[in-house]
């Protein structure tokens, strides 16, 4: 049951973009961090603004 | 064993499903329960689900697990990102889901009951899911080209000029219709006025809290908004009882359409975090939790729909817009049954976000079933009125008299009960000055949903449940409204980088300005002509924008169509030939009554004629005069852009013809732009969460 509600919030904060930045750590990990001079990933703050951003480009809202 | 028990379970499921429906279509007593109307959508989703879905996943489609998608491929962790099913279907929804299954339905209902709950079911499972589904699968095989994008890519140029142009189009008359829809719920009523407006700087607090005060932290901000919300349809009640204060709130159509051009001027010019981003969140949980409030209700309530299955109206002669049953049911509910819009959505976000091809039938096809079982809750809430309230509220005052005595007689004449007195009742119950004429569909679909909510969870709230409907269908219009001016303001500065580099970036302030000014100016133009139009506006634009989301629709359909004839599929081609075929029967239809009909209600140049020669013959009042020279150029503009969107879809649909009798006569054809298959490694080395 409890393991069936932590997957349940975690889809929730996977929906609404809440853990949007840990994912990008995690996949800034896994990709960009291959030389040890990459550049260190971005900050919270500063990761929101460009993801917030991106995500109003395209159509999102239709009738 | 198992296997016969699960036949058996589809087969009971297929006899309740027809029972439900031989029940809702040949009843004619008083009244029949809402529950037949759930049931027979319910089983009728489900066998479409089970079964159509299912065979155009593996016959038609042929979907391959093993195939790399376009998320996987391009993986760069912001557009491209492989995501959960379950997460994918909520951003679809969230998405495809807005005002129209609501607005629709409740306009058609003055046709009764049935004919738009039959459309409605068979539309979606014939026409719209495998629309939005193909559209998706095809889309994903691209790398998630828009449909613009393919339809130039697999027909030809024609084709995605086209759908570039009438997206662009339809834009314009959604919003401005939507814009239409809010004015006239908020008209001479300072609560609902006062908390439309309260929605502006509660999404900018929200806005600024994940900006700056807590980066990044969307729900604790978007928990704040929602309370704040709902605070302020409170706070509405107590504005409304004061003397002075609601006075600041009380205002005619004509002020409130302009603020809401200035609004959305502002909301397209200022960042997308203070205004559009925030706004977005709040109205998805809102939306998200009535839409599931109203489903729960209905259940528990299980009300009674008092208006006929079928009313006089089908002849034509309709009190909310004019038209006959056919092909005027088929134009007024799009969203629900049948949308074009969908393909955009379809094409574009969600495909990028695809982990496994397996998904497309659930996104796809799962998601418009949802959406259509929406247009049916919004159905039951309109007809669970009494047809003589419904009518009161939804006819526009050119058509019934303005006096409340002369529009009662008026509906009385048609044979549908209701007093003055009743009519003022249910205005106090809702806390509304006059419930008489406000058309939309907004305001009757709130006393709907009021009645209901007030029954299944206390009745003494009624105007409480009236104004948070009301703010809930405000909120995700004008939603629409910001989102739908910045898509407009990036397509036009998109067109325009073709002439002058500099125009074409979307960061350079002189082009941000001039084009959401052209844009908002677009959508105020329609907007204005709708308020100062006597007859509410409603009954122009509507079938005008259903005219246009069928015409997208149909060359979403014609690129669908002639990728399978392409792929050799011919013998599967009428899975979204028929679709196609049907929505260019019916669009043609329409349109060719909305510009030849001689009845002044449902013909633009009749209207035109009619309102000239009074004109000049000095019959018209001195308010109506005023206007009637703008109503008219208005009734000009709308017939050619009539003619423009039927001429725009015969050009699309000969083209893809004319492809695929070249492709079926050995000649050579534009390739298929089919992305190559790659395997996916995701479910050797990554679990899907």
């Amino acid at each position: 049951m409890l393991k069936k509600l932590k997957h349940l919030w975690h889809m929730v904060r996977r929906l609404t973009g809440d853990d949007a930045y840990e994912v990008y750590l995690k996949h800034h990990a896994e990709f960009h961090q291959s030389s040890p001079d990459a550049p260190p990933p971005l900050s919270r703050k500063e990761f929101f603004k460009i993801w917030q951003d991106s995500q109003w480009k395209d159509i999102k809202r239709c009738c | 064993m198992n296997k016969y028990i699960r036949m058996l379970i589809w087969v009971a499921v297929a006899l309740l499903g027809a029972f439900a429906i031989s029940g809702i279509a040949l009843n004619r007593g008083e009244s029949i329960n809402a529950l037949w109307l759930i049931t027979a959508a319910v089983c009728v989703y489900a066998i479409a689900y089970r079964f159509y879905a299912a065979w155009i996943a593996a016959k038609v489609l042929v979907i391959d697990e093993t195939r790399a998608t376009p998320a996987e491929r391009l993986n760069n962790g912001r557009d491209f990102i492989p995501t959960n099913k379950w997460v994918v279907f909520g951003h679809h929804f969230a998405a495809i889901a807005g005002p129209g299954p609501l607005v629709g339905p409740t306009l058609a209902a003055q046709f009764g009951y049935l004919p738009g709950t039959l459309w409605i079911l068979i539309g979606a499972v014939l026409g719209g899911a495998v629309q939005d589904m193909v559209t998706l699968f095809i889309s994903t095989r691209r790398d998630g080209r828009s449909l613009g994008q393919m339809a130039r890519d697999e027909i030809g140029a024609i084709g995605g000029t086209a759908a570039l142009v009438g997206t662009f189009l339809i834009m314009i008359i959604l919003i401005a219709v939507l814009g239409l829809v809010v004015v006239n719920a908020m008209k001479h009523s300072p609560w609902a006025t006062s908390t439309v407006a309260a929605t502006i700087p509660i999404a900018m607090i929200v806005g600024v809290y994940m900006r700056n005060i807590r980066p990044g932290r969307v729900l604790e901000a978007t928990t704040l908004g929602v309370v704040l919300l709902l605070f302020s349809v409170f706070a509405g009640g107590w504005i409304d009882h004061h003397e002075t204060l609601r006075t600041y709130f009380d205002h005619d159509g004509l002020p409130l359409a302009f603020a809401i051009i200035v609004y959305g001027f502002a909301a397209a010019v200022l960042p997308v975090w203070l205004l559009l981003a925030p706004r977005d969140y709040l109205s998805t949980f809102v939306k998200l939790g009535t839409i599931a409030l109203l489903a729960i209700a209905i259940v528990i309530l299980r009300p009674d729909i008092h208006m006929p299955a079928l009313t006089q109206f089908t002849d034509g002669t309709g009190p909310i817009f004019g038209g006959k049953l056919f092909p005027f049911v088929f134009i007024t509910i799009a969203c629900g049954a049948i949308s074009g819009f969908h393909a955009l959505i379809s094409s574009g976000t969600t495909p990028k976000l695809l982990s496994n091809e397996r998904d497309i039938r659930m996104i796809g096809y799962g998601a418009m079933l949802l959406e259509s079982f929406v247009a049916i809750m919004a159905m039951i809430a309109a007809t669970v009125l009494e047809p003589g309230i419904f009518f009161a509220i939804n006819s526009p005052a050119g058509v019934v008299g303005k006096e409340a005595v002369d529009a009662v007689a008026k509906i009385n004449s048609w044979g549908f009960a209701v007093t003055v007195e009743q009519m003022s009742q249910l205005a106090k119950d809702m806390g509304e000055s006059s419930l008489f004429a406000r058309t939309g569909g907004a305001p009757s679909l709130a006393v709907g949903m009021a009645s209901i909510f007030g029954s299944a969870f206390g009745k003494g709230m009624l105007a409480l449940w009236y104004h948070f409907a009301i703010m809930f269908e405000a909120i995700f219009i004008l939603t629409t409204l910001d989102a739908g001016t910045r898509v407009g303001r990036f397509m036009l500065q998109d067109m325009l980088g073709n002439f002058n580099k500099k125009l074409g970036e979307t960061s350079y302030m002189p082009s941000v300005i001039l084009t959401s000014a052209v844009v908002v100016a677009g959508w105020g133009y329609f907007l204005y002509i709708g308020v100062i139009d006597p007859n509410g506006g409603v009954n122009i634009l509507w079938p005008l924008f259903g005219i246009a989301n069928q015409m997208l629709a149909a060359i979403a359909l014609c690129v669908a169509t002639g990728v399978l004839v392409k792929s050799g599929k011919l013998k599967y081609a009428w899975v979204t030939g028929l679709p196609l075929f049907w929505l260019v029967i019916i669009t043609t239809t329409a349109a060719y009554e909305k510009i030849c009909s001689d009845d002044i209600r449902v013909g633009f140049f009749a209207a035109a004629n009619d309102l000239s020669a009074k004109l000049s013959a000095g019959v018209l009042p001195p308010e109506k005069a005023a206007v009637a020279p703008q109503l008219i150029f208005n009734q000009h503009l709308d017939a050619y852009l009539t003619l423009f969107f039927v001429v725009v879809l015969w050009v699309v649909l000969l083209d893809m013809l004319r492809l695929c009798v070249r492709y079926l006569a050995g000649k050579p054809v534009l390739a298929i732009s089919e992305a190559p298959h790659e395997v996916t490694q995701l479910e050797n080395t990554w679990v899907r969460d």
